[in-house]
């Protein structure tokens, strides 16, 4: 038993006591916040194996914005929080012996994985020099396994699509979210004014480095998305009207860019996506710079809501 | 050479280590909310600096170390505002009692 | 005991511990964190089976590293329409509960859709 197996024990076991905690806390507040700490806590596990640009998405994305999103709903639906009945004995039993059987048949699928493991870490290694970038996973984001990340980047377009149609008929076009209002002299706004452009620098530094180090898009625009919503929640700015034209350019701006570049491919190329050897690395930048730009405000403004303000 | 700066990054990390055991303590222990973050600053400062002060020799580069420090400005800037915005939004809340340069008064 | 082992049985607990919450929880907040715990426990699954692929001087699979990747952006995505439901439903009755028969506030906008 080395020290590192120790340690990535109790790791383990602290893991285990927030999701145990978020699962059985009596207060919809305090579990929200044991399920922020289980996700932050969950990056240090993905470094173990590892996963450092997961670990990255996983702190940014579900730890960060989810966990303001979900704490703003827990406070949001506090003064709800009538004491449902909770549900009867028997079907609480039913349920721990089908999570038991379902946890039991995962853990035994583990413990019988095949060693060595069959993987495609040679294929993506052989192919790397295709794209010229250092990092295997934006190679594999951006090159090798694209038209998964240009779904993706339309089931975030989607999502948001949902989220707008759930404003009221009057409040259409308006501005989603509340008017924050802080004190312009305070704490908050003195944060609000200072952190954005060190944010805004690392944001730009973890999509550049995401090339050749753990980083990327994903990563670079969350960090872009939680200045944004600093500024806002301090009430330094407003939220734009989902009417604007331009704010409507921006989502759309990712996966445009991602389509014409890979019509382009079909047209002057082998394939859909696919890009030529001498350009690829210049396309998948502009690529992920306009990736970059949606994502932050997508992530943005799921995180403000649906429209609760008509445009003036 | 190589010895010593193991050891300073030992000693530092473990006092660091101490640092945040005592703010845990501090956090479980004490009676309400602003003695608390008064506890948890000290693991945030304190033992978060110790702690980057031991891994500054084993940074490798002068830029690394710059960076290692950066972090650890950045924690102290989130910290110490959040804490300030809990203080207040705990104060605000605590309602009846009201606090002065000599203390809680009833 | 390597990394990928213990982390792997980890995994499977909390996707146990996740579908208990889901299941159990009356409340739809409750059952939206049950469900994000359940999906980073397929994720961290994710994850144990690209350590064990570890080959050609990387550490990891690369590529189901990219698929937690998209997982976890899409998981938030529907997280966030979840709440915003969520939302909507406390807004227009009043309660944020599943119950069929729990009373709604008394003039609610039913016509303001």
């Amino acid at each position: 038993m080395t020290i590192a197996s120790a340690l990535e024990m109790a790791l383990a076991a602290v893991v285990l006591g927030m999701a145990i905690w978020t699962v059985v806390a009596r207060d919809s507040f305090a579990a929200v916040v044991g399920f922020v700490a289980y996700g932050l806590l969950l990056a240090l596990v993905w470094v173990r194996l590892d996963a450092v640009d997961v670990a990255l998405v996983e702190a940014a994305i579900s730890g960060g914005l989810g966990g303001v999103l979900l704490l703003g709903a827990a406070a949001r639906t506090a003064a709800a929080e009538s004491r449902p009945p909770a549900e009867h004995p028997a079907v609480r039993a039913a349920a721990a012996l089908l999570a038991a059987a379902v946890a039991a048949a995962l853990a035994a699928a583990v413990l019988l994985l095949p060693d060595p493991a069959p993987t495609l870490a040679p294929a993506a290694a052989a192919n790397a020099a295709s794209t010229g970038l250092g990092n295997p996973v934006t190679n594999v984001l951006m090159a090798f396994r694209a038209m998964d990340t240009l779904l993706e980047k339309v089931v975030l377009l989607l999502a948001l699509v949902g989220l707008w149609s759930l404003a009221r008929d009057r409040f259409w076009g308006g501005h989603p979210g509340p008017r924050h209002r802080a004190d312009p002299h305070g704490t908050l706004a003195f944060l609000a004014r200072l952190l954005p452009p060190i944010g805004v620098v690392v944001g730009v530094y973890v999509l550049w480095a995401g090339a050749n180090h753990p980083g990327g898009a994903f990563q670079g625009g969350t960090i872009l998305a939680a200045m944004w919503l600093l500024a806002l929640m301090a009430g330094l700015t407003d939220t734009p009207a989902i009417s604007s034209r331009r704010l409507r350019l921006v989502l759309v701006a990712g996966p445009s860019v991602f389509l014409a570049v890979g019509l382009g491919g079909l047209c002057f190329g082998a394939a859909f996506l696919a890009y030529p050897a001498a350009y690829a690395k210049p396309l998948i930048v502009g690529i992920e710079i306009a990736m970059t730009l949606t994502i932050a405000a997508t992530l943005g403004l799921l995180l403000v809501g649906a429209p609760e303000r008509s445009a003036e | 050479m190589k010895f010593m700066l193991d050891i300073v990054t030992v000693t530092a990390i473990s006092a660091g280590a101490f640092f945040f055991l005592a703010g845990t303590v501090g956090l479980l222990r004490f009676p309400d909310t602003l003695t608390r973050l008064h506890a948890l600053t000290k693991a945030d400062n304190l033992g978060l600096g110790l702690v980057v002060l031991g891994l500054l020799p084993h940074a490798g580069s002068l830029r690394g170390g710059f960076k290692l420090v950066c972090v650890w400005l950045l924690a102290l800037l989130a910290g110490a505002t959040v804490s300030q915005l809990i203080a207040r939004s705990a104060l605000a809340s605590e309602g009846s009692g009201s606090f002065t340069v000599d203390g809680p008064q009833p | 005991m390597s990394a990928a082992t213990i982390f792997g049985l980890c995994a499977a607990v909390i996707v146990g511990l996740g579908l208990y919450g889901l299941i159990v929880n009356p409340q739809p907040l409750r059952k939206i964190v049950a469900f994000n715990l359940l999906g980073s426990g397929v994720f961290l699954l994710f994850g144990v089976v690209a350590r064990k692929g570890a080959a050609a001087g990387f550490g990891g699979d690369p590529v189901p590293q990219a698929m937690v990747i998209t997982g976890v952006v899409v998981a938030f995505s529907a997280t966030a329409l979840a709440v915003g439901l969520l939302l909507r439903l406390f807004a227009a009755g009043g309660l944020a509960t599943l119950e069929p028969d729990a009373p709604t506030r008394a003039g609610t906008e039913h016509a303001d859709s």
